[in-house]
């Protein structure tokens, strides 16, 4: 790699002999061709970073089919085939897990996902664009604020001795138990997603809105639609695609809930609440030692994530949508 | 077009203000509190929307030299280098595959968009830190999440919307690939590289499971600390605090709150026009 980069100054002569009419295609050709190599040799730590932290710890998962003991190591630990998926799919608290998941990506699915597209569209119909501009720095800020901060701003304000109970109590009502009640739990987690990601999650609702021609909206006034008519025939057409996109590759990701803001609050309400299949994973392996059924749950989760997230894909293009990747 | 009604428009102004107020008063309380006196804090029931004698001493109890103090320097640290070397390798990995027809270039990209797909777990991934020897080291929070599939495309999505006739003018006149990429690529690509250092530098600062997962607790980062001591409720000791820690714990809690959240503050004003300059939205779509 050094000799290489070495070779760089030797550049400018390359140049003056690749001018000389003779020998020019091959010069030009050489030059090409090293020019390949030394761009190769840039790749070289990124590609070094995903072989190392993607694909060597990809193979980490042959713990799965293992009974792992801490002195014997990853190899050394003795086989048991599918043991450890068997015991997996006998585990009631393995489908509780998976049952939490599924359903609070539903519920977010239902109640978070139109706010951000409610927060677009009002957006982008204001005309002072001053005042949009504030609002959407504003409404952008908490995508930039960690879990524990969020968690922990959550707990001040809807806490028992919060914002909102003081104010409840001052007002001679009754205090609502939030924050620690398992049956208020997957509201909460909603809630906090809605707080957290709907801002940011306008950016790309924005981004399909600003590509509407303006003309379309007066040439559709001049027709006289009215502002419900406009947006039907004019707004709506324009963000379908993304919309229906979204909600595909959301559908494809319904494995995966904030795992950081599960862990942060699973022990406040319990795991029969809280327990999502990355927190399963973290509680059976991190914390109980026992990794290679851990791995196992994480793998099972691993491969239906991606076959899930490949056929909502296949869905995407059916649709004539673009999809994520081609 | 015609006048909006002004009914419409007074529920537009009810709705924005709604947004504004969810998002700030939180952040509102939590200043107010770290700055509130002890006997207003205990008053107002353990929070305080507007201070009337505001002071500074929840502050200097942590800033003490204690616990907080340190674990401020780790954040601190593991930010900067993790952003440096994360903007680094990504900026050449995204540059390298930018470029038409590089020996592998097509099979790297493969490789790497694979992963986004199969994600290795976090089993697998904590065996491999522990195997490669990183457990308790500060590496162990940068190396396994250097490169983020998600910033690199944003990155290749921008070089590669560089006029190719740029990068002939500087290899006629004799520029070498990473020259060509110091000098030509890069100052172009400000914009984008501010965005994609934002991503990184916020992700180093606001983690805290891999700290969790991976450091002993005197090398725990902010985050980390925050977390045990605010949301687990594991009582701040004279000890862990450094000496003379006389404040009500509320008003520490939420000082250092406001210590965790006030960096992202700070540069957010200066990073956040890129976002609406379409950045982001261009390569959102590819």
């Amino acid at each position: 790699m050094a000799a290489l980069l070495r070779e760089r100054p030797a550049k400018p002569t390359d140049k003056r002999s690749f001018r000389r009419p003779a020998g020019a295609k091959t010069e030009r050709i050489r030059f090409r061709d090293r020019r390949n190599v030394a761009l190769f040799w840039l790749m070289v730590p990124g590609l070094a970073y995903f072989l190392l932290f993607h694909y060597g710890a990809l193979v980490g998962n042959v713990i799965a089919f293992k009974e792992y003991i801490p002195f014997e190591g990853l190899w050394g630990s003795p086989w048991t085939g599918v043991g450890n998926f068997q015991r997996m799919l006998e585990d009631k608290a393995f489908w509780d897990a998976v049952f939490n998941t599924v359903w609070i990506a539903l519920l977010q699915l239902v109640f978070y996902f139109p706010v951000p597209l409610a927060l677009a569209l009002l957006l982008h119909s204001l005309t002072w664009s001053s005042v949009r501009r504030f609002v959407q720095s504003v409404a952008y800020l908490p995508h930039f604020i960690s879990w524990v901060i969020v968690v922990a701003l959550f707990q001040q304000v809807l806490g028992d001795t919060g914002m909102l109970n003081s104010y409840l109590g001052d007002a001679g009502l009754h205090s609502a138990d939030i924050i620690g009640n398992p049956d208020a739990f997957k509201p909460l987690v909603v809630a906090q997603v809605i707080w957290k990601d709907a801002g940011w999650g306008t950016i790309i609702f924005l981004a399909a809105l600003s590509q509407v021609d303006e003309q379309q909206y007066e040439a559709a006034a001049i027709d006289g639609a009215g502002p419900w008519r406009r947006f039907w025939h004019v707004t709506l057409p324009a963000i379908r695609p993304v919309v229906i996109l979204l909600l595909i590759m959301r559908l494809g990701d319904i494995l995966s809930v904030g795992f950081e803001q599960m862990l942060l609050q699973r022990d406040a309400v319990g795991p029969q609440a809280a327990e999502i299949i990355d927190t399963f994973v973290y509680y059976q392996g991190i914390v109980g030692g026992d990794y290679g059924y851990a791995a196992a749950a994480g793998l099972f989760k691993g491969v239906i994530g991606a076959v899930l997230v490949y056929a909502a894909n296949k869905v995407a293009h059916r649709l004539g949508e673009q999809g994520v990747y081609k | 077009m015609e006048k909006p009604k002004p009914l419409t428009q007074a529920a537009k102004v009810l709705a924005l203000l709604t947004v504004v107020l969810l998002v700030c008063v939180p952040f509102l309380v939590i200043v107010s509190t770290s700055l509130a006196s002890q006997r207003e804090v205990v008053a107002g029931g353990g929070w305080v929307l507007w201070p009337t004698e505001p002071t500074l001493q929840a502050y200097r109890d942590i800033l003490d030299g204690g616990i907080v103090t340190h674990a401020l320097g780790v954040s601190a640290g593991v930010t900067l280098v993790g952003t440096l070397l994360s903007l680094a390798c990504t900026v050449t990995l995204a540059y390298a595959l930018a470029r038409p027809g590089v020996f592998g270039g097509r099979p790297a990209l493969l490789l790497i968009l694979f992963t986004f797909l199969f994600p290795p777990g976090m089993i697998p991934n904590f065996l491999l830190v522990k195997e490669l020897g990183l457990l308790d080291s500060y590496a162990s929070l940068i190396l396994p999440v250097l490169i983020n599939v998600f910033n690199l495309v944003v990155l290749r999505g921008f070089f590669q919307g560089i006029p190719e006739e740029l990068y002939e003018a500087a290899r006629l006149d004799g520029a070498g690939d990473l020259r060509v990429l110091w000098t030509v690529v890069l100052p172009l690509s400000k914009a984008a590289l501010a965005v994609v250092g934002l991503f990184y530098a916020v992700a180093y600062w606001n983690s805290w499971f891999y700290a969790s997962l991976y450091l002993e607790s005197d090398h725990w980062p902010l985050q980390q600390v925050l977390r045990t001591y605010v949301i687990s409720g594991v009582s701040m000791t004279d000890t862990t605090l450094g000496d003379g820690a006389v404040n009500a714990p509320q008003t520490i809690q939420m000082a250092v709150l406001v210590i965790a959240t006030v960096p992202i503050l700070l540069v957010y004003p200066f990073l956040q026009k890129y976002f609406t300059k379409g950045v982001l939205t261009g390569a959102i779509k590819s």
